[in-house]
């Protein structure tokens, strides 16, 4: 809800009945301080909101994406990211959304842009065989693992000769 | 089984073959959050692209907002491009090859859907299709990449690869023996999604499913592509032709009653409803891919989109009203059938 007097949001909410009028007034936090809101001791009140307001602010809620100006309210309500920019501000959240949506992965493995130094690639296979290690370990497939910990041994001996670019390796 | 002579492979079971991608550019916001100013940046930056770019012969693009509902319309009922994509009220267009296997909607959900369709069974082809555009676009165009979650997209449900593998299946049998609830439980668990015959939001219409890949993120494209083209289809496709050799060897009397049936009311009808000719056109597939009619499985095909409103309005050069629709359908399968 909006504050009456302006487009922030209301934090204080007053409603009074006379002559059996209802009457709501809705105010953000300056306009409320501003009109000296009737609750007893303007001190303690003031802290009050403020600790209101700074609770909103460590919200993820109140961030906002410096790019796309996205908040992730917006972005859990509709399931829609912003811009990719967002994927870096709400690193966090947005990596319990992508791990909901698929169903439970957390990294990319394949393709990558063609401008990206190759080592990504190693990076990506290095990352994807820890991966398979991982679910060998706790299915107590040590066959397995011992073949996977030969593969990743080998990849990364193989590593400077096995990609066909030149890019540097940062 | 004694199917037709058709070289389109599993044709009996498979209609068609999509797989698809999802790209966006880096350097713009997304289009939930993008100006009109930037929806336009990205169909110029992306159509410049496409018509420049020897992609593939004939390229073709189309403004969609200059573009008429009727020629939206036929663009939806081809497959070219999606039911929101036809509606949004965004900037956006579309490029299309000559030969129609390829489309790159722009800005449908993502500034960049690539899609490629063959008929039949055909994923490692398309999947190779489809690489191969990807490599040429990308050495134009900048595409949102992370380093954790590979290409970024609109949504979760497409980050990572952003690859969809997808499937159109004609489960008739699977229907009568009324096993597509199993289908539908084991494919949940698979992480796949069934779909009706017009993609996302829509029902089965002439028991026709469109199969589906839910991951894109964890996995590689390979091994998305592996298991759906050498386990998961191959299984489905398999359990249709089984529950379809077990309708012909407990009660082939009655099949053949009820594809004969279709095959004669296709053939004489003269107002046909849409779902009543889906349905027809449904048991006649089955029957010829049964080899207990001789139809060719591909005109059957063609059928089920050239009877759609769009296509026949198209067809007839104005708009029509519903019981010229109808007419107008039912003599374009007597013809078919009857050629």
């Amino acid at each position: 809800m909006k504050c009456d007097l302006c487009d922030k949001p209301a934090v204080v909410h007053e409603v009074s009945i006379n002559n059996g009028v209802k009457k709501e007034v809705h105010l953000c936090l300056e306009h409320a301080q501003a009109a000296g809101l009737s609750i007893p001791g303007q001190q303690p009140i003031n802290q009050l909101l403020k600790k209101f307001v700074v609770g909103q602010a460590s919200a993820p809620e109140a961030k906002r994406c410096e790019r796309c100006g996205s908040t992730f309210s917006q972005i859990r309500q509709t399931n829609l990211i912003g811009c990719p920019d967002c994927y870096t501000t709400f690193h966090e959240p947005i990596s319990s959304l992508i791990e909901q949506a698929q169903f439970g992965s957390t990294a990319h493995v394949g393709r990558v842009p063609n401008q990206l130094h190759t080592p990504t690639q190693v990076e990506l296979r290095t990352r994807k065989l820890l991966k398979e290690l991982d679910a060998a370990v706790t299915a107590e497939q040590y066959e397995r693992a011992a073949d996977l910990r030969d593969r990743l041994d080998k990849l990364s001996t193989e590593l400077p000769n096995d990609e066909h670019s030149s890019g540097d390796a940062s | 089984m004694n199917a037709p002579i058709d070289t389109i492979p599993e044709h009996d079971v498979v209609l068609t073959t999509r797989a698809r991608l999802a790209r966006n550019l880096s350097d713009q916001p997304f289009l939930n959050r993008a100006s009109d100013l930037q929806c336009a940046h990205v169909v110029r930056t992306t159509q410049r692209v496409m018509l420049d770019v020897p992609i593939t012969d004939q390229m073709v693009w189309m403004d969609l907002d200059e573009l008429t509902p009727l020629d939206r319309s036929l663009l939806v009922e081809r497959h070219l491009i999606s039911q929101n994509h036809a509606e949004s009220s965004l900037h956006r267009g579309v490029a299309i090859s000559g030969n129609e296997q390829l489309s790159i909607m722009v800005n449908e959900e993502d500034h960049l859907r690539i899609q490629v369709l063959k008929s039949g069974a055909r994923l490692q082809e398309a999947y190779q299709e489809l690489m191969r555009v990807d490599t040429i676009l990308e050495q134009h165009l900048d595409f949102a990449f992370h380093d954790q979650w590979g290409y970024l997209a609109v949504c979760p449900t497409n980050v990572g690869t952003g690859i969809r593998f997808s499937v159109m299946v004609h489960l008739p049998a699977l229907r009568i023996a009324n096993e597509l609830g199993k289908v539908r439980r084991a494919a949940k668990e698979l992480h796949l999604a069934v779909r009706g015959y017009y993609g996302e939001g829509s029902e089965s219409t002439g028991n026709i499913y469109q199969v589906s890949n839910q991951v894109t993120l964890g996995r590689s494209e390979e091994d998305l592509l592996e298991e759906f083209a050498t386990r998961i289809i191959p299984g489905l496709i398999d359990y249709e032709r089984s529950a379809r050799e077990v309708l012909v060897r407990s009660n082939a009397t009655l099949l053949d009653d009820r594809v004969h049936r279709a095959d004669s009311v296709l053939r004489s009808a003269r107002l046909l409803k849409l779902d009543e000719a889906m349905k027809l056109l449904s048991r006649v597939r089955l029957g010829a891919a049964l080899g207990r009619l001789d139809v060719p499985l591909e005109a059957i095909d063609q059928l089920f989109v050239q009877v759609q409103p769009a296509h026949l309005s198209q067809e007839a050069g104005t708009t029509l009203t519903e019981s010229d629709v109808q007419s107008l359908r039912a003599s374009l399968v007597r013809e078919t059938l009857s050629a």
